[in-house]
């Protein structure tokens, strides 16, 4: 499979949710998609096209939250990132893909914790990295947090 | 409600080398619910890499792990590469697969010992750990450490490989792999291991997919995926060598994956000596440009992923970091479920969950002093326990 037929495939079927198409290379495709379509798109991509499912990664942009889904075609090498922008920074919410795939298990687990986005349907939101006196409601990789300076008085 | 008692391990646990909590939940002797709680070591690297410079993004997560500190700077490297489209001297390329292969043995060799110990046979713990030794020291010769090599740069590399360290690597290679052979032949032909591992902690084929494992993990239940041959990076397209594959997906399998890896690893390191052209190691990349890169290496455990979005200044605006052994421990709810106690330590360390090693011992040749050789410890050892004997009276 050659990266415009992946482009193909996914456009027959979701052509109304791509929201735009970036061919980063003959290896490299960026798709940036409707947020409520993400668990189809996903379970087309992981199911019935045979991708792998690298990691998802949460970007705390300007005007939004942003998660990139990561896939890889290792036939042909070749990468797929799904672009979802949710635009309730304070509060984002999105629909789980742990229905489909239990390879994304802990990863929504750790961006809920570090960047406070809710998953839809996901039961298991339990903390995995941080301690268990972390306070509710900080989240340490948005941008608008600052790492609080020691205070070298206090032992 | 029926009382299930519940087995804490950790997260403190004198054979863990790291802080990890495992619940079993058993039933008698059967596990039937496991969880594990990890964080306990949480370091916050890619909030630190934001705050960095490119150049010094390489050098926090080359402190990722220890051992697989060439993959992730390997990795990082290729992701700000691919935001730029630099390319990397062909030189650079063969000594980076080098040094990746050469980490390879080390860490496989590391485990082997690892679940020796697990296992309670401790020979093998011994064995694995001392062959690992002429590892270390062409890893040594090669990038100036055992570990935290500081090889990689954006670009290149930061040493080159010398002329003259070229036939030093290849004799203590085959003195390895002398070694290596015995140690096949004393794991794969040992029928007390035949009987602890086979069918022990069995990954289906399906559920290594569902839950996206990695490297051998995934390779030992026949799930044929390898970064190296299928998203070449460094040199390995030029290169001759098979993916090794198992079949059952049980702790015997993983074994056999990782020790029959290191038999091409030493044959890849080879091949690099003999084929590796002379030239350039690094490019001398300016200017990293705004955009976004994926930077993805075959390192021991398996895929390690690096995703780099740059604005065009000099540090990234974001750099997620996704180490192998965060995909393939979630499978230890198939594998471990319904197993006995006993068999959940060794199931838990199949994967190999990554762990540090830094500990070195330095032997100083100083010809005035005196240097004492393992015949003369044994001797010493055998001296003192006579004398603690002609003490008490015991005969």
């Amino acid at each position: 499979m050659t990266i415009d037929a992946l482009l193909e495939k996914i456009k027959d079927r979701f052509g109304a949710s791509i929201l735009k198409a970036d061919k980063h290379s003959q290896k490299r495709l960026y798709l940036d998609i409707d947020p409520k379509d993400i668990v189809d798109i996903v379970r087309f991509v992981f199911k019935d096209l045979g991708l792998r499912f690298n990691i998802a990664s949460a970007v705390d942009e300007f005007e939004c939250m942003e998660i990139l889904y990561h896939f890889s075609f290792d036939r042909t090498g070749l990468e797929l990132s799904l672009r979802v922008a949710l635009k309730d920074k304070i509060n984002p919410v999105v629909d789980t893909i742990t229905a489909v795939t239990r390879s994304a298990w802990w990863i929504e687990r750790e961006m809920h914790e570090l960047f406070g986005i809710r998953f839809n349907g996901n039961k298991d939101l339990r903390r995995l990295l941080l301690p268990d006196d972390w306070p509710d409601g900080v989240y340490p990789l948005r941008k608008n947090f600052v790492v609080p300076k020691r205070d070298s008085r206090k032992a | 409600m029926s009382y299930k008692p519940t087995i804490p391990i950790g997260p403190y646990h004198p054979l863990q080398e790291e802080p990890e909590f495992y619940k079993l939940v058993v039933d008698g002797e059967k596990v039937v619910d496991v969880d594990v709680r990890i964080g306990y070591n949480h370091r916050g690297i890619e909030k630190i890499s934001e705050a960095k410079t490119f150049d010094q993004s390489l050098f926090i997560v080359e402190r990722i792990c220890g051992i697989c500190s060439s993959s992730h700077p390997i990795a990082c490297a290729q992701a700000v590469e691919d935001i730029g489209n630099i390319e990397v001297p062909e030189r650079a390329l063969y000594i980076r697969t080098i040094v990746q292969e050469l980490e390879r043995l080390h860490s496989h060799m590391l485990w082997v010992g690892l679940a020796g110990h697990f296992l309670g046979y401790n020979t093998v713990f011994m064995w694995g750990w001392k062959y690992r030794e002429p590892i270390c020291d062409i890893m040594e010769t090669v990038t100036g450490n055992r570990q935290n090599y500081a090889m990689m740069k954006v670009g290149g590399v930061r040493r080159d490989i010398e002329k003259e360290h070229i036939s030093y690597i290849l004799t203590r290679l085959d003195e390895f792999l002398g070694q290596l052979e015995m140690l096949k032949g004393a794991v794969l032909d040992d029928p007390v291991l035949h009987s602890r591992l086979k069918g022990v902690g069995i990954l289906s084929k399906e559920d290594a997919i569902d839950y996206a494992a990695l490297g051998p993990t995934a390779r030992a239940s026949g799930v044929d995926i390898d970064v190296r041959r299928d998203h070449p990076y460094a040199a390995y397209d030029r290169l001759k060598w098979n993916v090794i594959m198992g079949k059952n997906g049980d702790v015997f399998d993983k074994a056999v994956v990782r020790i029959l890896e290191m038999f091409e690893s030493v044959s890849i390191i080879r091949q690099c000596l003999d084929k590796m052209p002379s030239g350039a190691i690094d490019s001398n990349p300016k200017d990293i440009p705004p955009g976004e890169g994926i930077g993805q290496v075959e390192a021991p455990r398996g895929e390690c992923f690096h995703y780099i979005r740059s604005d065009g200044s000099n540090s990234p605006v974001r750099h997620k970091i996704r180490a192998p052994t965060y995909m393939n421990f979630p499978t230890f709810r198939e594998t471990v479920i319904g197993q006995t106690v006993s068999d959940a330590t060794i199931i838990l360390a199949a994967i190999d969950p990554c762990y540090c090693c830094t500990e070195r011992m330095l032997i100083v040749d100083d010809s005035d002093k005196e240097v004492l050789k393992f015949q003369d410890l044994v001797r010493l050892s055998q001296e003192k326990t006579k004398k603690i004997k002609d003490k008490y009276g015991i005969k």
